[in-house]
Formats: C-alpha cells, structure tokens, sequence
C-alpha cells in the first residue's frame, strides 16, 4: 500500500511531469487554451500513459538495451494511433481542434521519460499505476491551465464543451464576464506565462509546508542581489 | 552609502537626477503631441505615471521593501511617463492600467526591481497591449483641438464601439502599410488618404522629441551611441528599400519622422538596464534594432515595430555585453578574447 501512496504523490505533486519535471511542454502550452481543449488531450495523454507503461512492462525482458528507445517509442506510437482513431469516430468535432497535437502526444517526453525511467524497470502493476498517476498529473495541470486561460482570456469557463460531450453538454458554458477579451492569455505567451505563476504557486506552496513541518530552525535570510543599485536597507 | 567610491567623485549622478532628466526631456514631446492631438495624450501620461507609482507601491509592501528610496528614485514614473506617451490618445483607463501593471509588475519587480530587468518595461506593457487589445491600440484619432470630443467618455472607456471607429483615423505609417500590393506609392500619396495635417503633425511631434533627445545627449543623461546607430542602420536600410522600388516603398524620410523612430531612439532604446553597456555593444544594438524595426515595419504584420525591436534586442544584451568587453587599458589586443573566456 505504502507503495501505491508513494507513486500517488510523486505524480500528482512531488515529481508532478508538468510542474516539477517540465516535461511535454509544448502541448501544456499549445493546447491549454480552454477547458475543452485541455479536458481532450489529458484525456487522450492518460490513455497512452497507462497503456504504454503497462505494455512497455510486460515487455521490458525480451526489448535489449541497445534498441529500448526506438522500441517504446514504436508502443507509445501504437497507443497514440489507437487515441487518435478512437477520438476521431467518438468526438469528432474536437479531434479537428485539436488536429496535429494528437499525434504529436508521440513526442511528449514525459511518456518516454516515465517509460524509460519507471516502467521498463518495474513489474506490471505499479508500472500502471505510474503511469496513471504521471498522466492525472499532467492532465490536472493541463485542464487547470486551460481553465485559467479561459477564463483570463476570454470570461468564460466550459465554452464549447459539447465538442467532448456531445449535446448533453450544450448549455455547460459558464459566462463570467460579457463581452471580455483579453487576447495575450488566448495567445502562447500567456500559456508560458500562467504556466511560470502556477510552478511559482507550487514552490511557494512546497516552501510554506516544508516550514510549517519543521518550525524551530529558521535558516537566516540572506541577500542574493548579484547587481545592486541605490541603498538597500 | 557613507563612502564615496572612487567612480563617484566624479559626476556620476545617483539614478534619481538621471530619470528625472529624462522625465524632464519627454515635455516637449509630449507638449507636441498635446498640441496636436489634444488633452488626451496629457491625461494618458498622468494616468500611466499615477498607475506605475500605485503599483510599484503595491510591489514594495508584498515584497517587504522600503518604499521612499524606490519611489523616489523615479524610475516607476518614468516607466508610466513613457507607456503612457506611447499610447493612442485618451485610451480607456483600464488600458492604461493593464500596460502599467505588466510593466511595473511583471517586467520590472517580477524580475528583481530597477536594475534587473532584462527587459525595457514600458515597451512590454505596450507590446502586451498591442498584441491583447489591437483594436484600441491603433485608433489614433487625426490631429483635432485641444479638447476633443467625448474625452470623458473615451477615457472612462464608456463609450461605444462604433462612436469611437468614427473618432478615429490611421496613423501614416498605418495607412501606408493597408495601401494594398496593387496601390503604388504615388498613387497612393495622390489620394491623400490622410486626412489633413496628419503628416506634418507627425513630424512636428517627432522633430520635438528629437529636441528633448539633443537635450539628454547634451546633458550626458544618455550616450550617442544607440540613438545614432539605430537611426543611421534605418535611413540605411530605407534607403535600400526605397531605391530599388520606389513605387513600393515608403521613403526614409517618412520612416525617421512617422510612427515610433526618434521616441523610440531617444528615449526608449537607451533605458540604461536593459541596453547594452559597452560603447561596441551599444552601437551594435542601436543598429540591430534599426534593422529589426525596418524589417517588421516592411514584411511584418504590425503597423510600427519600435516595440518588438527593442524587445528582441534586449534579448540580445547578455551577449553583446559578453562578446564586446572593452579592452582594458594597455592590454595587447590579441589576449582579449582568451583572458574574457576564461574571466566569464
């Protein structure tokens, strides 16, 4: 049990792929633009963690070292093509938004990164269970980016939401703010930028239990200005 | 500071002397627009210099700094001066306020307060209002009386779309580039698409910060180097364009007197922290923000480009500064780039 915990917290916080590790930044950033938007690729990510960690696992004695990585970049290929079939018949309308990102989950480094580092070291289950718990990891991130950009960017939060769930989902678009654009955080440099606030978040955060765990010792602050101009005090 | 450096007994003058020259040397330029375009470029700088001290204010207390000596050093009021005489006139005040805030805020404190910015703040508050807000940021309004109409209402933003689209007009360098491939240049002058006036109040306005340049060279606020460099690599360039089609291109006359250029070569290019410091650098960067600027202005998608410029040639400064060490005194030439190697 100990053990499902440990993987548990390291990817959804401690070793979160997103926040901590920086890695598969290039859909975080592109793709984060709205909650429905985001909700899709995490989902689509996820699928392709678990399946791969799983068959990258099962496989690990039989692939040699000298040809792994061309090996578990051929299975995560395999479950992105699967993903990618899977959401044109089933939402359709969203596999055209998000078009060329969903094949490109292929390269997302964290799933090479935790296929090479973890699953192809470790027994079948807890190589699931990394692998689940590294993609609710980047996901999370992912839909809280889009959230924030959504609503940063355009007043809205759940826009469009129908292209994931159908017509059920029509109605789900919450309006903040009428008649609000705010162009920089629908454009990239505002992913980059929410993306920055949310790792200083997570530090700050990190920082704020790490003293609460331990009160008495209370490093003294020292001044870390390398260029100083005028009198600091 | 009890001691006085050695480098201090000379006049090297405390930041505060600096930034208020500076403050002092926009006033024709902003007296000239005002007189063109109306009260609304006078209510514009209040608002950004009000904003940028409210918030630099508001950074200091959460960073748990002492506020008199950042306040005072004018540097935030500055930042707001100079946003603020860069925008349209009588822009909305949560546009004003938004500028201010990534300038002050984000690209400033963020990054460590005065002295660490990487980049030139009020350029990226404008350039964040440009690529957010386009419609508001190019609705220059032809030059018009002192006090225009519906000032209140555009400044307090409760004014409506379409009141504002009829208030406003294109700039030169705006009109010029929406002439469409098909338009020659001459024909285009012929149509005088322009509304009266407009080209020569733009370069009244311009010829007004050049005066208030001259008057920061004169006073040894800022050095030659940028300004000069960046403004011959553009009559350079221009020219180029302009003599292989001069039914194509606007001439390098009208690029130095419309848009950004001598505003942007006096008094934003030269911003001591986020400029090359080497005299090479610095003439490297002028000259490379000439070229950005008229290579954006020319193939790019935005009107003016002064921003964008400076802000990639900041990107440049850490290598620059690196690369363009002046050699010291009575160093033979050929050790110095293995000694600054090895130093870095």
């Amino acid at each position: 049990m100990s053990q499902w915990r440990e993987l548990t917290r390291n990817g959804l916080w401690s070793n979160n792929p997103a926040l901590v590790q920086l890695l598969g930044l290039c859909p975080l950033l592109a793709v984060s633009g709205s909650v429905v938007n985001a909700l899709g690729l995490a989902i689509a990510t996820l699928l392709v963690m678990v399946g791969s960690s799983t068959t990258i696992s099962l496989i690990r004695h039989q692939v040699p070292s000298a040809v792994r990585l061309p090996a578990f970049v051929m299975v995560i290929a395999a479950f992105v093509t699967c993903a990618e079939l899977l959401m044109a018949a089933f939402a359709y309308s969203l596999y055209q938004v998000l078009g060329i990102f969903i094949p490109l989950i292929v390269t997302n480094c964290a799933i090479l990164g935790r296929a090479d580092a973890f699953a192809s070291r470790q027994p079948v289950l807890p190589a699931a269970i990394d692998g689940f718990m590294m993609g609710v990891g980047f996901g999370a991130v992912l839909v809280l980016l889009g959230a924030i950009r959504e609503l940063l960017g355009k007043g809205t939060l759940f826009s469009d939401m129908a292209l994931l769930f159908g017509p059920v989902a029509a109605n789900w678009q919450l309006t903040l703010v009428n008649d609000y654009q705010f162009l920089f955080f629908v454009l990239p440099p505002g992913a980059f930028f929410v993306a920055g606030l949310l790792i200083a978040l997570k530090n700050v955060l990190d920082q704020h239990l790490a003293a609460r765990a331990q009160p008495a010792t209370v490093a003294p602050r020292t001044e870390r200005r390398v260029r100083v101009t005028g009198t600091i005090k | 500071m009890s001691m006085m450096r050695a480098s201090q007994l000379g006049a090297a003058p405390p930041t505060a002397h600096l930034m208020r020259w500076v403050i002092v040397a926009t006033l024709p330029g902003i007296g000239a627009m005002t007189f063109y375009f109306g009260l609304g470029i006078v209510s514009n700088v209040l608002l950004a210099a009000l904003f940028a001290l409210a918030a630099e204010a508001l950074v200091l207390k959460f960073r748990r700094r002492p506020l008199p000596p950042a306040l005072m050093d004018s540097s935030a009021l500055l930042t707001g001066v100079l946003l603020g005489a860069s925008l349209p006139p009588a822009s909305p005040w949560w546009l004003i306020g938004t500028g201010v805030i990534a300038a002050v805020v984000v690209a400033k404190q963020l990054y460590g307060g005065l002295g660490h910015n990487p980049f030139n703040p009020a350029m990226v508050g404008y350039a964040l209002l440009l690529v957010s807000f386009p419609t508001y940021m190019t609705l220059w309004s032809p030059p018009q009386p002192l006090i225009p109409e519906n000032l209140w209402g555009k400044i307090s933003g409760t004014l409506p779309g379409s009141a504002l689209d009829a208030l406003s007009g294109a700039t030169p360098l705006d009109a010029f580039k929406h002439k469409g491939e098909a338009v020659l240049a001459s024909e285009f002058w012929a149509d005088r698409p322009l509304p009266e006036g407009t080209l020569n109040a733009w370069r009244n306005v311009a010829l007004a910060w050049l005066a208030g340049g001259l008057l920061l060279i004169g006073k040894r606020i800022i050095s030659w180097h940028i300004p000069v460099s960046m403004l011959v690599s553009m009559t350079v360039l221009a020219t180029l364009f302009y003599a292989s089609a001069p039914s194509h291109y606007a001439s390098p006359f009208f690029h130095l007197v419309t848009g950004a250029t001598l505003f942007g070569a006096f008094f934003i290019a030269t911003d001591p922290v986020s400029a090359a410091t080497s005299r090479r650098g610095k003439l490297i960067f002028g000259a490379g923000i000439g070229v950005l600027v008229m290579v954006i202005r020319t193939f790019g998608g935005y009107p003016d480009a002064v921003a964008f410029a400076v802000l990639l040639m900041n990107l440049c400064v850490p290598l620059l500064d690196i690369y363009t060490v002046p050699r010291p005194t009575g160093q033979p030439k050929s050790q110095q780039r293995t000694g600054q190697g090895e130093s870095r």
